[in-house]
């Protein structure tokens, strides 16, 4: 057990060494951070309504705090919303907070370049694949854009029913990325998806099918409003590409890619962003992108497989479902199959932390209103350093009286309580430092404290077992060794009893409340987890060992089990303690 | 060692908790009425973060952060929360009235040198308002009723119901303080009485585990009284319940007095005092509320009345379980629950 824990400790150790993480984040009131204003704006120039400006600060709330560890604070000031997020030089945060993120699903009606493509680019001589045997490779991609982040979501597991669509959705991307895709061909579920990577020249750019002169060849006009398509036609994604562009569901849309080198006719919305149920971010398994995974409900799931069925049914380019959000389509793959049971994934050139971001913008739902970003201020803490440094040299002279104390009254065993308290602050430090590097937990002034509150919680385990010795020992029939092991069976039962209560208080304040209330109730159950680990693979073990030595075991003077303080008798009998009355 | 502190050690108090009911139900009565009268005439004093408050934004490169805080005291605020930023400084106050909004403008212009239209103010809402309070409330009583049923699982009802009156009866006192002492409460008090809370709800668990264990063993022909019982069990973690509120409240303390005498105002003093305070009642309730009101509910069951009358018949004038409890079958009665009944005897 020592050794489990010193392995546990070791390996924490290593992870902060490896991350170069050694000090935890702080929070803040410790650290300061940056302070964002934005300001809404409305289409008429009306103020925006109580109601809906209350729903953005929630949303906003979710976004920067999901997990209410971070310590980032969110209200209202006039019609405007200030965000603070702690740490200093956290602007991309205003991109989290501010977008929108609108996700629409639309078919795609009619593809072509973003822009007039300059002519010295068009590599002239690409194979045109044949049709029939390759959907995907037919023209809708330029040349001038390989879109690396763009490819397929294909799944190496695909099992048709549950997980048909990673096999389903195969974007049509510049034949170099296409490349991975090809190492799996067999495991596809979807039957057309193979013919359609073979077919597709791999590390070589394919050109358009139709002539690049022209961006509205190979465009079927049939069924796009007329308005629409002029749009279309005079649409430059290289000038404007749309981003945070008015996206009526109800009406056709015109968009371009993310990287302005396509552009998209889109239907009307198929599927909007109000039923996706949750979102993650998550890597894909055979290409190891970055993806994020959406399941749908209420009508959500129907409506999908509706439009992916018509698009299996379509011909190019309306084999697409295009994602499109906030104005940009970001992914557009070819439909393989009808895709039921209400998921999907997006790809789309991202890192792990857009992933991360647009998940949880898509997960919290979008904002009602639209923002234009105010000011954006560096802000230093509102404690100051002489708070932290005040609260950290009081919490160490408390503890040290906690030790003296704890030496005092149990002399040998102090020992153990005070190597054990050592071990709960070490446990809890790695803890704190590692989950600031990976969790984004942020320690405030109130955690700190909390810790320092949690660390006497902790003792109070020892002194429960360490009373449940004397009282066996007071019974005076049983040897020390004896007694440590019956006593830990009773005691065990009281610090587990007692520390569920302190669990549950933390699980339900931690998954009820948002906020700073939420990011307390995490370090309250992350220091009870600690205080069991503690008392369990250290104290315990640690008890038992010297139970062996003679110091202890004879009852020496100084161990704390002496008989005289404990006023053994020897005489015959058995003192009656309260549980035998 | 001096004599009582030997026999705390050797655990050889007995003190008669459970038989004070009275003292201990007036006591947390009047400490109860105390803090719910200030809570009526004085309230909380909420922060910025509960209430939202103004936010003046000025340049002032030379002062430092002990000058503006002391200026805007000066100029009649209460509550300062001072920020440098990138573009100067951020003071963020209570809810200021119009005139007095100019009062400050004034006061730090003048101070800065600074025109007063340079001093800007903003007005902001409450960060830890609405929905966070909202939630948080639901959190607390989704809380509560989790407690009551893992305790009443683990447990009983009774005892979960003791707990909880004596959670309550923590946090109002708690409450209480800040009332009458007019100290701030921020997102960081707030954050203390959650402190509280666990530590309340885990010392009254410490101490019915072992009510538990001891009462367990009565049966028709005990010697014991369930009240007699739960009071032996009570002195029997009375060293343990010392000793676990000495650990915990000792760096509080060291807290709260460095917060206090340093630092003046500030989180520290704030958040401290709550924990000082709410962990001194939570030990007291513990063993003088939780305890009692659990006795008052058990001895109303008919197989502990039954016992109880048993043994007063037994006793005869005294009343009590003295003579039980010296009855031969009790082997070596020169310890334990003996000095509990003698002592009771003498009165």
């Amino acid at each position: 057990m020592l050794l489990v824990l010193l392995a546990i400790i070791l390996a924490m150790g290593g992870v902060m060494f490896f991350n170069k993480a050694f000090t935890p984040e702080y929070g803040l009131d410790l650290a300061g951070g940056t302070t964002v204003t934005l300001q809404p704006v409305t289409p008429n120039g009306t103020p925006p309504t109580e109601e809906s400006l209350n729903l953005a600060v929630g949303i906003i709330r979710n976004r920067v705090n999901g997990s209410g560890i971070s310590d980032a604070e969110v209200a209202k000031s006039g019609d405007n919303i200030v965000i603070s997020v702690p740490g200093a030089g956290q602007e991309e945060v205003v991109k989290l907070v501010g977008t929108t993120a609108e996700l629409r699903f639309r078919q795609v009606m009619a593809v072509a370049a973003g822009s007039p493509p300059p002519p010295a680019q068009m590599p002239t001589q690409a194979p045109t694949p044949a049709p029939s045997a390759s959907p995907t490779a037919t023209g809708k991609q330029n040349s001038k854009a390989p879109k690396p982040g763009q490819t397929a979501t294909p799944s190496p597991t695909g099992s048709p029913a549950g997980r048909a669509l990673s096999s389903a959705l195969t974007n049509p991307s510049p034949g170099a990325t296409q490349a991975p895709s090809d190492k799996k061909p067999a495991k596809n579920a979807s039957p057309s998806a193979e013919p359609s990577r073979s077919a597709a020249p791999s590390a070589q750019p394919t050109a358009p099918a139709m002539d690049p002169n022209d961006p509205m060849a190979g465009v079927d006009p049939t069924g796009i409003d007329p308005a629409v398509l002029k749009q279309f036609q005079e649409l430059d994604c290289a000038k404007d590409n749309g981003q945070g562009a008015q996206d009526d569901p109800n009406k056709q849309f015109v968009g371009c890619s993310q990287d302005a080198g396509t552009k998209y006719v889109l239907d009307k919305a198929a599927v909007t962003g109000t039923s996706i149920d949750t979102a993650t971010a998550g890597v894909d398994q055979t290409t190891g992108e970055w993806l994020v995974q959406l399941s749908f409900k209420g009508d959500g799931p129907t409506q999908w497989s509706k439009v992916t069925t018509t698009a299996f049914n379509s011909q190019p380019p309306r084999n697409q479902v295009a994602m499109v959000l906030d104005g940009v389509v970001i992914s557009a793959p070819v439909i393989q199959e009808p895709i039921t049971g209400g998921r999907a994934q997006i790809s789309g050139s991202f890192t792990q932390v857009t992933a991360d971001e647009l998940a949880s913008q898509l997960k919290f739902g979008a904002l009602p209103l639209k923002f234009k970003k105010g000011s954006i201020e560096e802000v230093s803490s509102t404690l100051g350093a002489d708070q932290l440094r005040g609260g950290l040299i009081a919490g160490a002279i408390g503890l040290g009286l906690v030790l003296i104390y704890s030496m005092l009254y149990y002399r040998g065993l102090g020992i153990v309580s005070v190597l054990s308290l050592l071990v709960a602050s070490v446990l809890t430090y790695q803890a704190v430092v590692i989950l600031g590097a990976f969790a984004g937990f942020r320690l405030s002034l109130p955690h700190i404290i909390g810790l320092i509150v949690s660390i006497g919680i902790t003792a109070d385990s020892f002194i429960v077992y360490f009373e449940r010795i004397r009282d066996e020992m007071k019974e005076g029939r049983r040897s020390l060794r004896t007694a440590v092991e019956v006593a830990w069976v009773r005691a065990r039962r009281t610090i587990l009893i007692a520390d569920a209560v302190m669990f549950i208080a933390a699980v339900v304040l931690y998954f009820l409340a948002v906020g700073g209330v939420a990011g307390f109730a995490f370090a309250m159950g992350l220091t009870t987890l600690i205080d069991i680990a503690v008392v369990f693979m250290f104290t315990k073990p640690f008890v038992a060992l010297l139970a062996k030595r003679k110091f202890f075991a004879k009852g020496h003077k100084l161990s704390g089990l002496d008989a005289e303080r404990m006023s053994v008798q020897t005489s015959v009998g058995s003192k009656p303690t309260p549980q035998e009355a | 060692m001096s004599g009582i502190a030997r026999r705390l050690y050797r655990g050889e108090v007995n003190v008669d908790f459970v038989g004070r009911k009275k003292l201990w139900y007036g006591l947390s009565a009047v400490l109860l009425l105390i803090s719910i009268a200030g809570l009526v005439i004085n309230g909380l004093n909420l922060g910025v973060e509960f209430k939202g408050g103004s936010v003046f934004s000025f340049k002032a490169p030379a002062a430092d952060i002990q000058q503006v805080r002391t200026t805007f005291n000066d100029a009649g605020v209460h509550q300062v929360i001072a920020q440098t930023t990138n573009n100067g400084w951020r003071v963020t106050t209570e809810s200021l009235p119009e005139e007095e909004v100019t009062t400050v403008q004034k006061t730090v212009a003048q101070k800065f040198g600074l025109q007063q239209n340079q001093v800007n103010l903003q007005v902001i809402g409450a960060s830890w308002g609405g929905q966070v309070a909202d939630k948080a409330v639901v959190g607390l009583i989704v809380f509560m009723l989790a407690i009551i049923l893992y305790l009443t699982l683990a447990f009983e009802w009774k005892m979960a119901l003791a707990a909880v009156v004596a959670l309550l009866h923590d946090l109002v006192i708690t409450a209480g303080v800040y009332a009458w002492s007019g100290f701030e409460v921020t997102p960081a008090t707030l954050l203390g009485f959650l402190t509280i809370l666990g530590y309340s709800l885990y010392d009254a668990v410490v101490v019915f585990d072992m009510i538990k264990e001891v009462t367990a063993k009565l049966g028709t022909t005990s010697k014991m009284t369930y009240t007699q019982a739960a009071n032996n069990a009570l002195n029997h973690t009375l060293i343990r319940s010392l000793n676990t509120t000495l650990v915990a409240i000792l760096p509080v303390a060291a807290i709260l007095f460095i917060g206090t005498t340093l630092f003046g105002a500030g989180t520290l003093k704030d958040l401290s005092l709550a924990l000082f305070v709410g962990m001194i009642v939570g030990t007291y309730s513990s063993l003088c509320v939780a305890t009692p009101l659990l006795v008052t509910l058990k001895e109303r069951e008919s197989r502990y009345q039954a016992i109880a009358r048993r043994l007063a018949a037994h006793g005869g004038a005294a009343g009590t379980a003295a003579k039980s409890t010296r009855q031969p079958v009790t082997a070596g009665a020169a310890n334990g629950s003996v000095p509990d009944a003698e002592k009771r005897k003498k009165k």
